[in-house]
């Protein structure tokens, strides 16, 4: 159902307007911070690669205006993360969970490091040992 | 006929890429002259015939002939001159042609230069003949750009007006050029395979450093169109497509140290291969990525997977075939000298170490997401907070230890004859961090942090040229100075604009401020204008500061009737120290309209340190071509 969903909205929003939305401020500036940052955190779902924050279309400005509407209502961001969550799935999240199907994505950057840091060292302890000269 | 002449043209460049295929592999046998002739020979005129297939594209665009599909696709009558020449590659089928005219351009430069011998040279030119080869055959069979539409209509359906631009017009070709070239090192490294040449990274060098300084200029001139162009004050989206430019540039940076420890004392022979290998094969990934419809979604690539899965075949060829050479020559590789571990090998292989783990993050970053809903069918998505935890800081890590590789002599390097040479350097970095922590706000760890390293990297590389005393204006020595100096300028600006950007978004009416960061913006008014193949919403405001006029801004909203699409046209005011960026929205009301306002400090320095280390590599390029070609003998004395 989910993906009926995304994908309607892809050909609702396919061609995506290069207008800049309109402003849609919280008077309360510490509100409003909490919403731009929440933005920043997630992902516009019919776009590549743009969060909330940088999106024309229009889900995304639905979903911008959603989450005034929640932090007005009293819920914390991580409610409202949950909530999104909920409705469209870790794909709405621009920084992807720690979880067992994402081990491998956080972890194998520092694998790699350390990996190769041992290498480096087996390496540089053969090179040492080779006579001098050559 | 243009057409005609510019398919068969693409036809007789595939008939001598197999000529130079099968004479350039022939020429490696002794005795064999008349076949590296007939190589050379081969490149000049792929040479010849792909820019003609070339030409013949470009003259089908500026005379708007439809009876082309691509040009009726992809152009339009009223398109500017110069849109309508680079809009050629802003198409697949234009773009893949340009891949292959860069290729042959590549091709012909190692025909004229026969650096490393005549066996090399055959064997490198045989390699590209593969290359060439299987580009050639894509385009004609998945991607042909001259393709019939009958009737002709009677106009184009244009170009995505965001292409629409000078950023357009030189991004791809030098991007192009750097990926291509990769090519040239990649085919150098396989000749050296096939030949048993061990000294092929002497060879390759101006080759390797060409690419790299392209690539570096690409990737710059791309993040400077996404600054300008999409209206959002950003210069990095951590954006696939980005993220495709950015592995073959770290890896060939990689390269580029690891064959400097080859060339110079047979270190790291086998590494050095298998970086020349994986930063072309990298770029043939970038190619896949951008070019597969892949990324936009698995689906759509699943649904017409036609070119995807040929370039997957070329992926896979050009990196088995590669690796299984790799496999069957490397045991036969002499093993380099010995070195301690204080010594330029050790900050060479340390350099190695934090750029693969850099790459690979990328590379698992952008693959991750396509391989798991390939596998299971679940979204992710892995954005710029995931990058800034993972890639920052090996990437950070990396910066700090760049200032020692230069002390360090080879074989046997002094490590506190360095400490106490850049002990100044690390002075002034500890003075930068202390100030930028004391006043300035926010006061953040990564900020003063990020500050202090882009202080070290600059001041060392001072340090170095003062070391240096007499020798520092030499061209080879100014190179390693000035690229290491760009990293620090570009992560100034990286800190400056992250750190300390101001945003306002305003709905004004004329004759009403708002102010940002010192500045206040006084809205005039918008009145109608007409470009050639769109009408604007041009917005006048006045930029006063303390009561002064200090600039009046055009900032526009564009709207291409042609493509039916609108663009934002920023206006951005810059200092070098600091940008003044506006960017016109909707009109609300009557004649009220959105504004938004960026002040981005320092964000000039990204891009000028990017062209500081594209300096560098110039300098290494001329310090290469001024010395006069060594025969294959000299060299390999040169090399004992």
């Amino acid at each position: 159902m989910r993906h009926l969903f995304l994908a309607v909205m892809v050909l609702i929003a396919a061609a995506p307007a290069q207008a800049l939305p309109a402003p849609d401020t919280l008077s309360n500036p510490v509100e409003e911070a909490r919403a731009r940052n929440l933005q920043k955190e997630l992902r516009c779902l019919v776009c590549q690669g743009e969060s909330l924050d940088e999106s024309n279309a229009s889900l995304a400005v639905d979903l911008r205006r959603l989450i005034r509407a929640r932090i007005r209502a009293g819920d914390s961001d991580e409610a409202i993360k949950n909530f999104l969550v909920s409705r469209y799935g870790d794909f709405i999240l621009m920084q992807p969970p720690f979880e067992t199907r994402t081990y491998a994505l956080w972890l194998s950057p520092f694998a790699v490091l350390i990996l190769g840091a041992g290498i480096a060292v087996w390496v540089v302890v053969q090179a040492k040992r080779r006579p001098q000269g050559h | 006929m243009t057409g005609e002449i510019g398919e068969l043209a693409l036809c007789l460049a595939l008939a001598l890429s197999l000529v130079m295929t099968a004479a350039g592999i022939a020429g490696t046998r002794d005795g064999a002259a008349m076949a590296r002739s007939v190589a050379t020979g081969a490149a000049n005129g792929l040479l010849v015939f792909v820019a003609l297939a070339f030409g013949a594209l470009v003259y089908a665009s500026i005379v708007s002939d439809f009876s082309l599909l691509n040009v009726a696709q992809n152009s339009h009558t009223l398109k500017p001159l110069i849109y309508k020449i680079s809009g050629v590659w802003g198409n697949h089928e234009g773009s893949m042609v340009l891949w292959v005219l860069v290729l042959a351009i590549y091709s012909a430069a190692i025909a004229a230069s026969k650096r490393g011998g005549e066996k090399l040279t055959s064997a490198a030119l045989g390699v590209q003949g593969i290359l060439a080869l299987a580009f050639l055959v894509f385009i004609l069979l998945t991607s042909n750009p001259f393709v019939r539409l009958d009737p002709p209509p009677f106009e184009g359906a244009g170009l995505n007006p965001l292409l629409q631009d000078f950023g357009l017009a030189v991004h791809p070709p030098m991007l192009y050029a750097g990926y291509v070239g990769l090519s040239a090192t990649f085919a150098y490294a396989a000749a050296a395979l096939i030949t048993k040449q061990q000294d092929w990274a002497r060879a390759a060098r101006p080759f390797m450093l060409t690419a790299w300084i392209a690539l570096t200029l690409g990737i710059a001139l791309g993040s400077w169109w996404a600054y300008y162009e999409l209206g959002w004050g950003g210069f990095w989206f951590w954006d696939p497509v980005e993220n495709a430019s950015l592995m073959p540039w770290l890896v060939a940076t990689a390269l580029l140290h690891s064959a400097l420890a080859t060339e110079r004392t047979g270190a790291f022979r086998s590494w050095t291969l298998l970086l020349a290998i994986a930063s072309f094969s990298l770029s043939l990934i970038g190619t896949f990525l951008v070019r597969s419809g892949v990324l936009s979604s698995v689906h759509s690539f699943a649904n017409d997977p036609e070119r995807g899965v040929f370039i997957l075949a070329m992926i896979v060829g050009a990196i088995g075939g590669a690796l299984a050479l790799f496999a069957w020559r490397a045991p036969s590789l002499e093993g380099g000298a010995s070195f301690e571990p204080a010594s330029r090998e050790t900050a060479l292989l340390l350099n190695n170490v934090f750029l693969a783990a850099a790459a690979a993050t990328v590379f698992v970053g952008t693959l991750y997401p396509l391989a798991l809903d390939a596998l299971t069918g679940t979204k992710i998505s892995v954005g710029p907070p995931y990058f800034a935890i993972t890639f920052a800081p090996i990437f950070i890590a990396l910066l700090v230890l760049v200032p020692f590789g230069p002390r360090l002599s080879w074989r046997k390097g002094d490590l506190t004859a360095s400490f106490r040479l850049l002990a100044p350097a690390l002075g002034i970095a500890l003075i930068a961090a202390a100030a930028i922590l004391a006043f300035t706000a926010p006061r953040t760890l990564f900020g003063s942090g990020a500050f202090a390293v882009a202080a070290w990297l600059i001041a060392a590389s001072v340090v170095d040229i003062r070391a240096r005393g007499g020798q520092a204006l030499r061209a080879s020595a100014l190179a390693s100075v000035l690229a290491h100096a760009g990293l620090g300028v570009t992560l100034l600006g990286v800190a400056g604009t992250t750190l300390w950007r101001s945003e306002i978004l305003e709905v004004l009416g004329p004759g009403e401020s708002t102010a940002i960061a010192g500045y206040t913006l006084r809205f005039d008014g918008v009145k109608a204008a007409k470009g050639p193949n769109y009408d604007a919403a041009r917005a006048t405001i006045t930029v006063l500061e303390d009561g002064q006029t200090i600039a009046v801004m055009h900032p526009e909203k564009r709207i291409y009737p042609a493509e039916g699409q609108d663009t934002v046209e920023t206006a951005i005011r810059t200092t070098i120290v600091s940008d003044l960026y506006l960017a016109l929205g909707d009109e609300r009301d009557k004649a009220r309209w959105v504004v938004r306002a960026y002040v981005n400090p320092l964000a000039p320095l990204i891009w000028l340190g990017a062209l500081v280390m594209a300096l560098g590599g110039f300098a290494a390029l001329w310090s290469r071509l001024r010395v006069p070609r060594a025969s294959p003998t000299a060299v390999a004395e040169a090399a004992e």
